[in-house]
């Protein structure tokens, strides 16, 4: 039987750019340009070699967000992935992770799966905690930040490089997996994944395909609140010194006249 | 005064410098109660209490060190239950936040992660939080349910306020869920002796300008003389000159220091994520053009190669 694999992409606004609050102290996503978060690169590439390595399997991505969030899945798609669902709706503006992991849960239950595949954080948030949340409300093993992963046998099984210790995790499935970016660099897509892309399927789903009511999502949905946001006042100009062979005994006097030696 | 339940960041009841940093916190908002889970509470205790812990809720099962985070939230909601506190407050590590953030869908409430301060607000804890790099300082709290929050390292100084700290058991049963994923092996990290990166007061990072795992121990050395701990830009992990632990940044780890020594890093917006809250900023690059310089309280353009050892052998020569 086919190894169903959805992998959960997040469209974001790009780091190198100028990120700022809208009004309503949700993310600016209109003065940035977005992307696929590079994180989520890592996802996509771990769930392509998984599916290589299986006798058949199925790559669906899948992303919450709006209307250029079809961006990202056709980014994934062109990487390898075989077909997209976006959920978008007027009603998403402003939902945080609870809200988000409930219509994930709710879509990916929709596409029918074997394993999840996520990304170990999203550049934009950086909370880290979607899949757990994932995992909790799918009621499946959470295997998760993972340097390493392979599926075999109906089981998946992982290296997480922790805090403390390194640890071999082993789950059967259905299960879902967060992989971190030292799991190995994602492809570039190639010409010819670009242009198949084109041709894969993107199926849209809104809040009601779901079953999903509008005040569980969105910035009133919210179940945390955002009540100030404001911009660190740029660092003063620092003392810069050209190294003129006593570069590193200036360095010590300063250190030593802050109290650090 | 209402409860807070802490939970407690440990190896074997050695608790760990963030948790003590969390009593301190959680004292603005209520009384701490400390949970303390897997083996060690009795040496665990006098040092929660020594920090403000007015009891310390304990339990230890196999369960907590062969299966992955779930045997520890079902424990926490057993604390949550029994509590039922006015917050939740867990250790910003990879796994507090996965615990946390299951424990909130759990019992209905929202969460709030990687908090840098809390103080007490009218609708309940208000939680800092340093976004997008640090660029931005937002102020948030829990709208729904019992605030459950996760904070940071170093986001404040542990003070010392007796309490009781009574330990008492707390009685967990583990859901059919908590067995799911299976901790096949573990190996403990190795101790270097140096200070953890993530709690220390002083960190020297080196990038790619170090060009080489060979030329670490000049960093290394510099850290040694100032007692730092010892950081690096994942162009340097990636090349592999330095371990993946030791990175620092947005996929690596996050620290605010007292002072951050940068030497050989350009400042990428991503590596900028992980230090840019450290109160003294100072770095070493020959290139005068790097971004790191915006950042620096001090700078020196020049060759780390001619600029670290000569700050060594000067840090060596005044502490004497
Ligand atoms: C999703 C994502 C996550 C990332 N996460 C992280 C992260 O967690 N941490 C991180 O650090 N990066 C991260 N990066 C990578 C980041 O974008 C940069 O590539 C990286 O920080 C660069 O490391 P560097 O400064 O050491 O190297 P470079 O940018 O190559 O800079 C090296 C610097 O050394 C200087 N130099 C060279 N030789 C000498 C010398 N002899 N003396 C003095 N100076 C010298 C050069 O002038 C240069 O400025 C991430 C990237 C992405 C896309
Ligand atoms: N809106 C979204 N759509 C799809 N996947 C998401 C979305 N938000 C988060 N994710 C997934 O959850 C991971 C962690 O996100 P976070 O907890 O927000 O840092 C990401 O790497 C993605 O795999």
């Amino acid at each position: 039987m086919s190894l169903r694999i959805v992998v959960c992409v997040k469209y974001v606004p790009d780091a190198t750019g100028d990120r700022h609050f809208a009004d309503d102290l949700t993310v600016d996503r209109d003065d940035v340009d977005g992307l696929l978060s590079e994180l989520d690169e890592y996802a996509v590439e771990q769930a392509l070699q998984i599916a290589e390595d299986a006798d058949d399997a199925e790559i669906t991505v899948l992303t919450v967000g709006p209307e250029d969030a079809k961006d990202a899945l056709r980014k994934a798609l062109s990487m390898g992935a075989d077909k997209a669902v976006h959920v978008e709706d007027d009603d998403l503006h402003g939902t945080d992770v609870i809200g988000t992991s409930l219509v994930l849960g709710k879509a990916i239950e929709h596409v029918g799966y074997d394993l999840v595949v996520c990304g170990m954080a999203s550049t934009d948030g950086t909370m880290g905690v979607l899949p757990a949340i994932l995992a909790e409300r799918l009621g499946v093993p959470q295997v998760t930040l993972l340097s390493e992963v392979s599926v075999e046998d109906g089981k998946v099984t992982g290296r997480r490089d922790g805090d403390t210790a390194t640890e071999q995790l082993e789950a059967a499935l259905p299960a879902l997996v967060s992989v971190t970016d030292q799991s190995g660099e994602a492809r570039y897509p190639s010409f010819k994944g670009i242009m198949a892309a084109k041709k894969k399927p993107v199926e849209s789903l809104d809040l009601s395909d779901l079953g999903i009511e509008e005040d569980e999502v969105g910035l009133e949905g919210a179940w945390t609140k955002v009540d100030e946001a404001t911009e660190r006042p740029p660092r003063t100009a620092g003392t810069i010194v050209k190294d003129e062979g006593e570069g590193g005994k200036q360095l010590a006097a300063f250190l030593a006249e802050r109290k650090f030696v | 005064m209402a409860e807070v339940l802490v939970y407690v960041d440990h190896v074997d009841g050695a608790v760990r410098k963030p948790t003590l940093e969390l009593l301190t916190l959680a004292r603005r908002v209520g009384e701490p109660v400390a949970v303390h889970l897997g083996a060690g509470a009795d040496t665990a205790a006098p040092v929660l209490a020594e920090h403000g812990a007015v009891k310390v809720l304990a339990a230890d099962a196999p369960e907590f060190a062969d299966y992955l985070v779930v045997p520890k939230v079902d424990a926490l909601q057993a604390a949550y239950d029994a509590v039922s506190p006015a917050a939740v407050l867990v250790p910003s590590s990879a796994e507090g936040k996965e615990i946390a953030a299951r424990l909130a869908v759990r019992i209905g409430s929202g969460i709030i992660t990687d908090a840098v301060d809390l103080e007490a607000g009218d609708e309940g804890p208000v939680a800092t939080q340093s976004v997008f790099a640090a660029a931005f300082t937002t102020k948030s709290r829990v709208s729904k349910g019992t605030p459950v929050i996760t904070v940071k390292p170093n986001s404040a100084a542990p003070e010392a306020a007796p309490a009781a700290g009574t330990v008492e058991q707390l009685a967990v049963s583990f859901g059919e869920k908590a067995t799911g994923t299976k901790v096949v092996s573990r190996t403990p990290r190795e101790s270097t002796g140096r200070p953890e990166l993530t709690e220390a007061a002083i960190v020297v990072s080196g990038g790619r300008g170090v060009n080489g795992a060979e030329n670490f121990p000049l960093i290394e050395g510099l850290a040694d003389s100032l007692g730092a701990a010892v950081g690096a830009s994942r162009a340097a992990v990636d090349a592999g000159w330095y371990p993946h632990t030791n990175q620092v940044g947005q996929t690596g780890k996050s620290v605010s220091p007292q002072l951050y020594i940068a030497a050989g890093i350009s400042g990428a917006i991503q590596h900028r994520a992980g230090m840019q809250t450290s109160k003294t900023i100072v770095a070493v690059n020959k290139d005068a053009e790097a971004p790191i310089f915006d950042l620096v309280d001090y700078g020196v353009v020049g060759d780390l190669f001619e600029v670290v050892p000569q700050l060594t052998e000067e840090v060596k020569a005044r502490k004497g």
